[in-house]
């Protein structure tokens, strides 16, 4: 199981743009994984539900894990992704 | 929802004929007949268990499915806007915690629908807990249950009815899928009882350039094919109104747009006397909106926001900052600045002087600065050094001075920090009778007619039972003006005015023709005075102030100008 941890970047926080943006990417790697505030219950990061429900806000730290193989590229790219302003263009 | 929709609350058991007030979203306003948008479909009650949960739960996730090509469908018609607010909206619909929560609720002995309705409600329940932009995202998540359950029901999918004469679209709520592809050349306007200002509805409708009122208490009691009208900026809608006030009313809004647009620059009278025309501020945020309108300064900056919300008393530095950060917007105009006006009405943590009796006749304004002398003087300081960092024309001006002692007493501080205009606020009728020799000690005065009403006509500003004694047209406070405005004259002084009867189009008129050469008051209600001033000379002015003073009363004196003052400007009041 490989873990990151990301800060959000997106001023909105993560919902609506950014979220979408980011649960697309997971469905995308075809990957099981999860979100959630370290040390809290985590949520299914393929969910735009359970993604928006979390209310992750701008600042915020995140921690994405997730089973499998090439588990590391995949969580760079989204940590990369949770680090970008995803509502700025 | 709180705000303005709680108070039309009030209204709700009286669905038929009247003027009621919702909330404005999308500016403009329109006038006609009623489309009611369908109820949302609810499950069955007692619905019957499903007995293959597994066929049950794909039946369930296949009308998720259905759902969200349907509204993928619609973006590919819609505009930008619209198509990322339907996208959105799908992938809602396809999301896979939300089927799990289907096929939960079935395994556990729920029928289909119902199943579908505790899913969303749970999902729905989160939302609404976190509050702001995530409780209106629950239209959305309703709208996908709403229409699921219509599916799986083999019901026709809810929403808005198929119509053909342009008409206002009133309902519970609108979904995206709903507001994004209305028919902008059908759809007049749009009225819902619940929604937000950040709800979809009110952004799309902004987007599309349809007129919206959201929060109209009592909204889906209006019976189908009433007529109405609605004002997206007010927030009024009036249930059957009559179509003529409807037609003469939308005339005279075109014709006062059109004629406050051709006039702009600084104030003049017809003959061309300068009347400078400024904005009423009280912080930063004010005034970066007020120094990108067109309008010559700032003619009152309530400086006690900087004082009111903190426990000790600001610093040097933090004030500093503050005050520059108001006067850079005004590089090469000036900024009045009234100091601290506070009291025991308007208490301070760090400079409480005690309860009094009646603190509108108490240890207020400059009367509190001359027992705490170390704040003014910080204040004063800072001033003076935020002035130094910007381009402004910075004046101060003390608030509560009634004796000549006291304007000297505060001239004096101002000039020795450097600051070269100090003036005076006007309020105290004592200060108004003996203006002349007031103003002889500083370089210009400010009548503030709310205070100084209220102490002309012994009449509390508080108290909403004696507000006719606190009309700004009472003859009497007039009277009062005009004596201030005489001493100003002897003593070669500017006199202004920073309260309410600045912005009254009208009453202007009266001021300047009592020989007031400023006027202050809220940014939107300038446009108004400049046209006002635009189309009267200053003999004109003069003859109105003569009328007003010679009435008995405030409505007299009122209908006096408004029947001297040109047509012109009438027609568009």
């Amino acid at each position: 199981m490989a873990t990151r941890t990301a800060i959000i970047a997106s001023s909105i926080g993560l919902h609506s743009r950014p979220a979408a943006i980011f649960v697309e990417a997971v469905e995308d790697s075809g990957l099981e994984v999860e979100i959630g505030r370290p040390g809290e219950p985590t949520v299914d990061a393929g969910s735009i539900l359970g993604v928006m429900a979390l209310g992750a806000r701008n600042g915020e730290t995140v921690e994405l894990t997730a089973e499998g193989p090439e588990t590391e590229a995949v969580l760079d790219r989204l940590v990369e992704l949770l680090n970008s302003d995803l509502d700025a263009e | 929802m709180t705000g303005i929709g709680a108070v039309a609350a009030t209204s709700a058991s009286a669905p038929t004929a009247g003027v009621r007030q919702g909330v404005g979203v999308s500016p403009g306003s329109a006038y006609g007949p009623v489309v009611r948008v369908a109820a949302p479909v609810q499950p069955p009650q007692n619905e019957a268990v499903a007995e293959d949960t597994a066929a049950a739960s794909e039946a369930a996730i296949a009308s998720f499915m259905f759902v969200a090509e349907d509204l993928e469908a619609r973006s590919a018609q819609a505009d930008a806007t619209a198509r990322d607010v339907l996208k959105a909206t799908a992938m809602i619909a396809r999301d896979r915690a939300l089927h799990r929560a289907v096929t939960k609720h079935l395994g556990e002995g729920n029928g289909p629908a119902t199943s579908i309705n505790l899913a969303i409600d749970e999902f729905a329940a989160k939302f609404e807990a976190l509050g702001g932009y995530f409780a209106e995202r629950v239209t959305d998540l309703r709208d996908i249950g709403s229409r699921a359950i219509a599916r799986v029901l083999g019901l026709p999918a809810p929403g808005v009815p198929s119509f053909s004469v342009p008409s206002i679209i009133v309902a519970e709520d609108l979904a995206p899928a709903e507001t994004a592809t209305l028919d902008r050349s059908l759809v007049l306007g749009i009225v819902t009882r619940a929604g937000g200002r950040t709800s979809h509805t009110a952004i799309l409708a902004a987007q599309m350039g349809i007129p919206a009122v959201v929060q109209l208490a009592g909204a889906t009691e209006i019976p189908a094919g009433t007529p109405i009208s609605l004002d997206g900026d007010t927030g009024e809608v009036v249930v059957s109104p009559d179509p003529e006030a409807v037609a003469s009313q939308r005339l005279r809004r075109e014709r006062r747009a059109a004629a406050l647009a051709e006039v702009s620059g600084p104030g003049r009278t017809q003959d061309g006397h300068p009347i400078a025309l400024l904005a009423n501020i009280g912080g930063a945020e004010d005034a970066e909106l007020a120094g990108a309108e067109d309008l010559e300064g700032v003619g009152l900056f309530r400086t006690e926001f900087v004082f009111l919300s903190a426990a000790h008393a600001p610093t040097l530095e933090e004030q500093t900052e503050v005050y520059r950060r108001v006067f850079t917007p005004f590089d090469g105009r000036r900024v009045v600045v009234r100091t601290l006006d506070a009291g025991a009405d308007k208490p301070l943590a760090f400079a409480d002087l005690g309860e009094e009796e009646n603190p509108a006749l108490g240890r207020r304004g400059l009367r509190l600065s001359q027992a705490l002398p170390e704040l003014l003087e910080t204040q004063l300081q800072a001033l003076a050094a935020a002035a130094r960092l910007t381009g402004a024309d910075v004046r101060v001006m003390a608030p509560m001075v009634a004796t000549v002692a006291e304007a000297r007493w505060f001239a004096e501080r101002v000039r020795a920090n450097g600051l070269p205009k100090p003036g005076v606020m006007i309020e105290v009728p004592a200060a108004a009778l003996r203006a002349s020799q007031v103003l002889a000690e500083v370089e210009f005065g400010s009548l503030g007619t709310n205070d100084l009403a209220q102490y002309t006509m012994a009449a509390d500003r508080m108290e909403g039972e004696l507000s006719e004694l606190l009309d700004p047209w009472q003859p009497g406070v007039l009277d009062v003006i005009a004596a201030a405005a005489n001493g100003a004259k002897q003593a070669g002084k500017p006199l202004g005015v920073c309260g309410e009867s600045a912005g009254d189009p009208l009453l202007a008129l009266v001021l300047v023709g009592l020989g007031v050469s400023s006027l202050s008051m809220a940014t939107s209600k300038i446009r108004g005075v400049r046209l006002a001033l635009k189309t009267h000379t200053m003999e004109h002015c003069e003859r109105l102030a003569a009328a007003a003073l010679a009435a008995e009363s405030p409505a007299g004196a009122r209908e006096a100008v408004r029947a001297a003052a040109t047509p012109e400007l009438v027609a568009l009041l």
